[in-house]
């Protein structure tokens, strides 16, 4: 494409607020005068209302349930129970994880508010009085809620369903609570590497159990019209089509006549990526009575039932040089899946993508092994605004680092600066297997230390800690993170069988609109407005003719959904590529107007001139027309394409983040007062929205670091399940965040595009703990486990004796 | 279960409705009036998006019942633009991206709404004191006081041109 030269030129770019343009939101005209609609804005004629009993106890038995009371509540009309569910064989379910859950609970609950029965009422306060009158007896039995007990010999049975299964969907199991072993990298090539190391540095890392709690529940609105056989089902899903093809395959109804419905979503950042219990309900529930059912769980539903992520019991170890060069890398992992092994990875990895968690160094070897167990939680463990586990391990090799800095006594951006896959060594093949596409780390790292002057900073830290009255300590964190995201290739990805590619289709209509239909679903990401600035740039029509529809799976082609920042690398593709296709005929069709050869045309932002002569040129919405009326010689009429993306590779976002905490000596009160992020997603599509994605991905990462968790009793009690426990950060504690970027196009992404929402979340959580732990680091301390609440902050404190 | 009549002006239409008494205002506004605007996300009034005006006040309808609102006017989202112009804060909240995934932004409109009358030239540490009852999990705030700044220079001009209308 020509670049601009004469205010012409640039008033027609403009006018297609095309890629690069901070574009207003298309979404908001509905939102900000109530007009959105999710799923518990939808209403149908005769709808039922569904609410769920569930079980108070961890691991117990169920002796008996009687509904005799709940059916005697006014308005209440069916209790279902797993007895129900068995003739239909739906009282368990797959899961995408190659194991099978409970939908409602068969003679023993696995986990605290597990799915025991459910309750179909006409209204939802009706339900309600329902689910309060079911009586279930139950047993108690031993739970285990400590990943580390569940692989003891004596370890009680959690899953009786599994007995003598001794291989699982990921291999052999080596005990009755074990789920899988899943081994990365060259183990005697990193052994070899510590044998011979100078310095060996190690460390224990938790990540606590911590859960996505987007402000919109769960919920479903299921229709099945018994005389058409078709079911309809509105669903907070981020994967639409995947839950269309579960469904079908779990009820028996053909693909061709469910229709799954993703509506306007209220945040995911994970927690919609699982098929739940209570869509299933739903579903038989609306079939069984014939009429729609409303499922929508509460917030203490949500938080204790609905996917979580995290629970990683983390050993690591690097091998290095004198000097701090890294020279080999050793993880072993715990994951804690809960009751069911429902993880939504791609299928191939059980442990998601963790072993992207030699991160931005060159690290020559390495190996990781990731042990999955059951313990009697909730199940989950799905990609908190992250690609599968990809938080996990950039934490895990950010804080090893830093650690091994440490010991060193190197400074933090020094032994980073000295250990990065160098500019010219991309594209890079790691030591586990993955080829990074593009990266410039140090030049990342030189403008974020310049631009908040790091040697002052220091020389301020050297003062603080010289006087001691200082009433705070301060730390300084460091992250240089790098992602893997937009899973992705089918070679190696896939969900339930189905490749991970996405899609777009895109109809050019006579009068120069057009429509594009996506396999992806936004949460919040500004789908319709970027995607529409794509194809602006591509095809010469303006944004803001151009609608984006996704979500409905009658009319959006097969996509795998938005998770895992797939969305611009995978789906962003398909529609440049889809563009692309149309731009090729529409140049025909120029050629065939303007009667010369395609040779001899130029694309300029909105038309094709013929070269040399500009005055002589066909605009797209000639073109548009003429695709309806007058087409050259033997080429089909219309103007339209699809294309199904599948991606070569990963794309690799990294970013250099940069925090300064002041610890409070009396209370532990830890005040972020800076915080820095540089963000490279490559070609940046919206800047405005990609600025506004990374403020809220920093925010979710500082909740995470700072204070969420999910704590558990030795029974199994979830002792934080309502907003009142469960910390998501307020307007008062959030941070004021300072952005930046650089740009290193991806090499294989049409675009050069690598996706950017989930960078911040990944990596400000080990500058979080970077920061805090700094504060503390000339007392001798190297690491704190997450969240750096005050009273955990204070305990170091005193542990350290610097309280005041 | 019984029942009670209330009266209730709901963004100014009065209206008369025979109510449970266990109905809490949320499920009134979406299910009976079909304002699904003010959303409901966490029934403990934490999050806030449920939040409308109630008198003057800002009230989290998700626990405060229908039969409190008897003799009340109470303000909703659906409310704010008047006569087809969008108030001050939705056109702030839209200049400056104050909103993503739009599921609390029902409820931040109606809290910047009556906040700015409160006060109407707040600091920054003022709007984010006076907005601190309602939950975001996709913006991290920065945008949203941005959003509430642009709206109180607004209607800060715009009260400034009628004074000096009436002066002229």
């Amino acid at each position: 494409m020509n670049a601009p030269t004469n205010p012409t030129l640039l008033e027609r770019r403009d006018a297609l607020q095309g890629l690069g343009d901070s574009r207003l939101r298309k979404e908001d005209a509905r939102f900000i005068q109530g007009k959105g609609n999710y799923v518990d804005d939808i209403k149908m004629p005769g709808m039922l209302h569904m609410d769920i009993v569930r079980s108070p106890f961890a691991h117990a038995r169920i002796k008996g349930i009687d509904k005799s009371e709940a059916l005697k509540v006014p308005g209440v009309i069916a209790v279902l129970t797993a007895e129900d569910l068995k003739p239909l064989k739906l009282h368990w379910m797959p899961t995408l994880a190659g194991d099978v859950a409970a939908v409602l609970a068969d003679e023993k609950v696995h986990f605290q508010m597990q799915e025991v029965a459910v309750v179909i009422a006409e209204d939802r306060y009706a339900a309600a009085d329902g689910v309060e009158a079911v009586r279930v007896d139950y047993e108690e039995l031993p739970p285990v809620i400590d990943a580390k007990e569940a692989l003891k010999p004596d370890a009680p049975v959690l899953r009786e369903d599994l007995a003598g299964k001794t291989e699982g969907a990921h291999g052999k199991r080596e005990h009755h609570n074990h789920i899988f072993t899943w081994d990365a990298g060259d183990k005697a090539a990193a052994d070899a590497a510590f044998a011979a190391a100078p310095v060996v540095v190690k460390q224990h890392l938790l990540y606590p159990r911590v859960h996505p709690c987007p402000l919109e529940t769960c919920g479903c609105v299921a229709s099945f019209d018994p005389v058409r056989g078709e079911l309809t089902t509105f669903l907070t899903s981020q994967a639409p089509h995947v839950v269309r093809t579960v469904v079908s395959l779990l009820s028996g109804i053909p693909e061709s006549k469910v229709r799954i419905v993703s509506p306007d979503i209220g945040g995911g950042f994970g927690n919609k990526v699982g098929i739940y219990p209570g869509y299933v309900c739903a579903i038989v529930a609306s079939i069984v009575l014939g009429k729609p059912v409303k499922w929508v769980e509460d917030r203490i539903e949500n938080i204790s039932s609905t996917a979580f992520a995290r629970d990683y019991h983390m050993d690591g170890e690097i091998a290095a040089t004198a000097d701090g060069k890294i020279t080999g890398l050793r993880v072993h992992v715990i994951a804690d899946h809960g009751a069911f092994d429902a993880c939504a990875d791609p299928t191939k990895f059980p442990a998601g993508l963790f072993h992207i968690c030699s991160g931005s160094y060159d690290i020559p070897a390495a190996f990781a092994s990731v042990k999955g167990v059951y313990t009697n939680k909730a199940p989950g463990g799905v990609a908190y605004r992250c690609s599968f586990r990809v938080t996990e391990a950039v934490y895990l090799i950010e804080r090893l680092v830093d650690v091994l800095a440490q010991k060193l006594g190197i400074d933090k951006a020094e032994i980073r600066a000295k250990n990065f896959i160098r500019k010219e060594q991309f594209p890079y093949t790691s030591a586990f297997g993955f080829e990074y596409d593009s990266g410039d780390y140090q030049t990342a790292l030189d403008k974020v230390l310049k631009a908040v002057d790091y040697k002052a900073l220091r020389a301020e830290q050297a003062a603080k800690r010289a006087d001691p009255n200082s009433p705070t300590l301060m730390g300084i964190g460091l992250a240089s993170f790098t992602e893997v995201v937009g899973a992705g290739p089918s070679k190696m990805c896939d969900i339930l069988g189905v490749g991970m590619f996405d899609s777009c289709e895109i109809r050019v209509h006579p009068t120069g609109s057009a429509i594009a239909r996506m396999g992806t679903t936004s949460q919040g990401q500004g789908h319709q407005t970027t995607y529409a600035q794509i194809i602006a740039t591509e095809l010469g029509i303006a944004s803001e003719v151009i609608q984006v529809e996704e979500g409905d799976t009658s009319t959006a082609p097969y996509g795998l959904g938005t998770y895992g920042s797939r969305s611009t690398p995978v789906a962003g593709a398909a529609i440049a590529m889809a563009s692309r296709k149309i731009h090729a005929k529409a140049k025909k069709i120029a050629a065939h107007l303007l009667e010369v050869g395609e040779d001899d045309l130029d694309f300029e932002i909105d038309r094709f001139n013929v070269k040399g002569d500009a005055a002589r040129h066909k605009t797209m919405k000639d073109i548009c027309w003429a695709a309806y009326n007058n087409v050259p010689p033997g080429m089909e009429m219309g103007l339209e394409a699809v294309h199904y993306y599948d991606p070569p590779n990963f794309t690799f976002p990294f970013g250099i983040y940069l925090c300064v905490v002041d610890i409070d000596r009396a209370t532990g009160e830890t005040k972020v007062r800076r915080f820095y992020a540089l963000d490279d997603c490559g070609t940046r599509i919206n800047p405005m929205i990609i600025e506004g994605q990374i403020h809220g991905g920093l925010t979710e990462g500082y909740a995470v670091a700072m204070g969420q968790q999910m704590p558990f009793d030795a029974q199994g009690n979830l002792l934080g399940n309502t907003l009142m426990d469960y910390f998501l950060p307020t307007f008062v504690e959030t941070p004021h965040w300072e952005t930046d970027h650089t740009v290193t196009p991806s090499p294989h992404h049409p675009l050069g595009a690598k996706g950017v929402a989930e960078s911040p979340h990944v990596g400000s959580i080990p500058t979080f703990t970077s920061a805090v732990v700094d504060a503390f680091a000339h007392l001798g301390v190297t690491h704190m486990t997450m969240p750096h609440s005050s009273y955990r902050v204070w305990q170091q404190l005193v542990a350290s004796g610097v309280n005041l | 279960m019984p029942k009670k009549l209330i009266t209730v002006t709901v963004n100014g239409r009065k209206l008369e409705k025979a109510v449970e008494p266990r109905t809490l205002l949320i499920h009134f506004l979406r299910e009976e009036l079909q304002l699904t605007g003010a959303h409901i996300g966490c029934e403990t009034s934490h999050c806030g998006v449920c939040t409308v005006d109630i008198d003057g006040q800002s009230v989290k309808s998700c626990t405060h019942l229908a039969v409190q609102c008897d003799g009340s006017e109470v303000l909703t989202v659906e409310g704010l633009a008047q006569g087809g112009v969008l108030h001050a804060v939705q056109e702030g909240f839209y200049k400056e991206h104050g909103l993503q995934c739009g599921f609390c932004t029902p409820g931040m409109l109606m809290r910047a709404y009556r906040l700015l009358q409160e006060n109407p030239a707040p600091s920054e540490e003022e709007i984010r004191m006076g907005m601190a009852g309602n939950l975001c999990r996709c913006t991290g705030y920065q945008n949203i006081v941005k959003a509430v700044q642009y709206a109180a220079a607004k209607l800060q001009a715009h009260q400034e041109s009628q004074k000096e209308g009436v002066a002229a």
